[in-house]
């Protein structure tokens, strides 16, 4: 037994100084359930679901929150893991309301998945009462505090990952609530809808307004790109259902992101199923316009510009690239300007 | 940016001139307020208190467009007080005795009577730099967009050279981009000057190389025209045709009224779009494109990093993808292109052309992305430029550059100066944000942003109705007072038609970018009665 190994159900492995039960467990390959945990902020140790037995202590630890000493001997499955575990899931069952079949966040739920892996099949214990109204007020996020088991998950992504400061807990006791400044609904609190809250929200505490019946986690398609608006290049992934994105959410541990969006980003997709969108060439005739055919509107732009070429020279046509477009747009723009125009007239916004 | 959006969070200092980054690039400052949280200091330069200002160790409000007397100033310091990096200076630099006879003339006290901070002020910034290395200096377009944006840029790259903080993690002079694909199409070449990865048209050698490639007997060697000049060319007759692709010039260029009389001259304008806009009124002929999300294809981001931007949906009716456009125009011409989906373009041009991008193709780009330059299919891409102070061109070139003011400067009949730029709820011309639901419902009209003083001296309440209005036009707009501003400056967007900051901005340009100076003008404001 070295000084950089512990014992892990039995079989010895290696950890890092400093690190804890839970990641020195998954560095090993061994999965232990957690609700709070929030990778990239301190561990809270808030929701006990992650607790572990170690030979010697007092009572079970939070694996999250317990860093390994060498030679420490951990159980992740005993027994009474395994009772506290489940004991802890039908406690946070009974907390609140937990609804599935209603619920928006079925099946990207872990509360759901980590009921279902302790196999429990009946309420223990009766649920409290419903308490608080549904917040909807606001364009984007809906709060039901109803579904929140008080993780903390929202509060730390908003104080240490984005750093935005809008929410934290509030009250005490069994009156405790994630609150915005003076409890005020979201739209009317320092909050920037980045959504990062509803990103990390185990349950169906926070969920997205505009996804809501727009397509369940096991009927979409989650197709990886990049985001549309500003340059930070942030990777999103799009819910698409039959053909229409249902939701954004951010790729975790992706670069440069690394799992945060803003509300552009999250929020700002829908337009490009505005009714607005131009679908058909439009060509102006006696100050209006009227639809044609590719075919029409192309062969008059390319005769338009042999005539201007021909009787001006090529520099007599100047063309704007897309900053907003593909690189291969822009490339085939400025390819068409100097090979087939045979002018250099060819810019951006590249400086604005 | 020579370095990466990853070393932000792990940067010590972080040096932030004309920047709003929290509500321009919202996800960068996430990770500059994580630094901050670990222990990182943050100066912010910006005449206004942005947000990033709570978070900031020191905010040095300067007067807008004193950029280049402030970094001057606190060079002059650096030199002075014998702070700055002299090993690197004497190894990887040249022109420093050239740097240090100009910023001689930019003593403290000087350099504090124009940019409105104390002299005090510059000498702690000059120090604290000094004292943590590397520092990370992050700029965007309050540093561009002016008359000397040019010299703006030369005066951070001299200050960071000059503190031996190019070409090391967490260092650099980093610009953030403001648009998704603005990098990627300067890259791409869509620039008058050079071809794909910036080889430059008036090289016969690079001419010749691009001939072969797209099988032309002749490229043209002249440099073409900027943005500005094109428009203007409208009016006077020596451009006759404009193809605008999906840009809403009407709305995002300086002095719309010009702009639109430039547009409205034009002798066939046509547009690419995916909306209707106020451009494309001017339009003889409207071709309907597919959007983001419709099509495959990659950005670049302001890290060099090539992503991949894949289909979700297909275009409504009859729009089709822009690369799909100009093929089918080229055809129409007598050049029959072979590639025919944007990866074949990538894989078999871009990456065969342009050298900084040859290791770059898209079996490669499933996951994150390649930050050029990849020079070989076995590059693993690069995360920061000019590695240990061994610059791209040799030595790095220190240029001293002078200050001048803005082009327009207040006085008695318009005495405020307006500067402009983005929020963080909208994008640009709200032809997208405007058309995504809810977003008007957090942000649903332009205002001007004036200070309590002003709002004082002028009996402006927040939230009543003024006029703004500059020697080129007049928006009515709800004031906005918020402590954000110093007495003395108007701050507005170009989101909302009716009261977009460019009927009002001057059309002065950078000689040598064409870059307008959109964060200067001299205003009067007024309630309305």
């Amino acid at each position: 037994m070295s000084d950089t190994t512990f014992i892990l159900n039995g079989k010895e492995t290696p950890f890092a100084p400093g690190q804890t039960i839970l990641d020195a467990a998954r560095d090993a390959g061994v999965v232990i359930p957690t609700l709070c945990y929030l990778k990239g902020a301190a561990p809270t140790g808030a929701c006990r679901v992650c607790l572990v037995e170690v030979t010697g202590a007092r009572s079970l630890v939070a694996s999250c929150s317990t860093p390994v000493t060498p030679g420490m001997e951990v159980f992740t499955q005993s027994a009474k893991v395994l009772r506290s575990r489940k004991l802890v899931v039908e406690l946070l069952l009974a907390s609140g309301k937990h609804d599935c079949i209603v619920c928006e966040a079925n099946g990207n739920c872990r509360l759901q998945d980590l009921a279902y892996a302790c196999r429990i099949t009946e309420m223990k214990f009766s649920p409290s009462e419903e308490t608080y109204p549904v917040e909807d007020v606001n364009p984007f996020i809906v709060r039901d505090f109803n579904r929140c088991i008080l993780c903390g998950r929202c509060v730390q992504a908003c104080n240490e990952v984005v750093v935005n400061r809008a929410i934290s807990f509030g009250y005490r006791g069994s009156k405790s609530k994630i609150v915005t400044g003076g409890d005020l609904p979201y739209n009317e609190s320092e909050c920037v809808f980045c959504g990062q809250c509803i990103e990390v929200c185990p349950v169906g505490a926070l969920t997205e307004k505009k996804a809501k019946g727009m397509g369940r986690p096991w009927e979409t398609e989650k197709i990886r790109t990049t985001c549309p608006y500003c340059g930070v290049g942030c990777q999103q992934l799009l819910h698409v259902k039959e053909g229409r994105i249902a939701k954004v959410t951010a790729v975790e541990d992706a670069q440069p992101n690394q799992g945060r969006l803003c509300v552009k980003g999250r929020f700002g997709y829908d337009f490009i199923y505005s009714e607005d969108r131009l679908k058909t060439p439009l060509i102006r005739q006696n100050g209006k316009f009227r639809e044609s055919s590719w075919d029409e509107a192309l062969d008059l732009v390319a005769s338009k510009f042999k005539d201007i070429i021909v009787k001006h020279g090529p520099d007599a046509i100047a063309g704007v690239s897309c900053a907003r477009s593909l690189n291969e747009d822009s490339y085939q723009m400025q390819k068409f300007f100097r090979a087939v125009l045979g002018t250099n007239n060819i810019d951006h916004c590249a400086r604005t | 940016m020579t370095n990466s959006f990853a070393d932000f969070a792990k940067a010590k200092m972080l040096f932030v001139i004309g920047s709003n980054m929290t509500e321009a690039h919202p996800v960068a400052s996430t990770f500059v307020k994580e630094a901050v949280l670990a222990g990182a200091q943050l100066i912010v330069v910006d005449p206004r208190r942005t947000p990033l200002v709570d978070f900031a160790s020191l905010h040095v409000p300067i007067k807008v467009g004193s950029d280049v007397a402030f970094i001057n100033g606190v060079m002059n310091v650096l030199i002075d007080e014998d702070l700055y990096d002299k090993d690197y200076v004497a190894s990887c630099t040249t022109g420093f005795e050239q740097l240090k006879e100009k910023v001689a003339a930019y003593p403290p006290e000087r350099a504090a009577e124009i940019s409105g901070v104390s002299p005090e002020t510059i000498r702690d910034v000059a120090r604290r730099l000094a004292a943590v290395k590397p520092a990370m200096l992050i700029y965007t377009l309050g540093i561009t967009e002016h008359i000397c944006g040019v010299n703006n840029v030369l005066s951070c790259a001299n200050l960071q050279m000059l503190l031996g903080n190019v070409g090391f993690e967490c260092g650099g002079v980093n610009p953030l981009r403001g648009q998704n694909n603005v990098q990627g199409a300067c890259d791409m070449g869509a620039l008058p000057n050079v071809f794909p990865g910036y080889q430059k048209v008036d090289n016969p050698e690079a001419r010749a190389k691009f001939e072969q490639a797209w099988n032309v007997p002749k490229l043209p060697e002249k440099p073409g025209l900027m943005i500005p000049q094109m428009i203007d060319g409208l009016l006077d007759g020596t451009v006759k045709a404009f193809y605008v692709f999906g840009e809403n010039l009407a709305n995002t260029e300086p002095d719309i009224r010009h702009v639109e009389h430039c547009l409205d001259s034009a002798e066939f304008l046509v547009c690419q779009d995916i909306f209707p806009t106020e451009t494309t009124r001017f339009a003889h002929v409207i071709l309907p494109a597919a959007a983001w999300s419709e099509n495959d294809g990659t950005f670049t981001s302001s890290e060099r990093r090539v992503n991949r931007v894949r289909t979700a949906s297909a275009p409504p009716g009859e729009a089709k993808p822009n690369w799909w456009i100009f093929r089918e125009l080229a055809r129409r011409l007598g050049h029959p292109w072979k590639a025919d989906s944007a990866q074949e373009i990538w894989d078999d041009e871009i990456a065969c052309l342009a050298p900084s991008m040859a290791g770059i193709r898209y079996a490669r780009l499933e996951k994150d992305g390649i930050q050029w330059p990849a020079p070989s299919e076995d590059h693993e891409g690069t995360s920061f430029l000019h590695k240990e102070g061994c610059f791209t061109c040799g030595l790095g070139v220190f240029s001293p550059v002078d200050w001048i003011p803005p082009a327009e400067v207040p006085d008695k009949e318009y005495p405020l100066v307006l500067s402009t730029g983005r929020r963080l709820y909208h994008y640009h011309t709200r032809t997208q944000t405007g058309r995504s639901q809810g977003i008007d419902d957090l942000l649903g009209e332009e205002t001007a942003d004036i200070s309590p003083a002003d709002a004082a001296d002028y009996g402006i309440g927040h939230g009543e109705m003024i006029s703004v209005r500059s020697r080129r036009g007049e928006v009515v707009v709800r004031a906005n007072v918020t402590e954000q501003l110093p007495k003395g400056m108007v701050w507005m967007a170009f989101h909302f038609r009716e009261a977009c900051a460019n009927w009002l901005t001057n059309p002065a340009y950078d000689p040598k970018t064409q870059t307008a100076e959109y964060k200067a003008c001299a205003v009067q404001i007024a309630k309305l009665r």
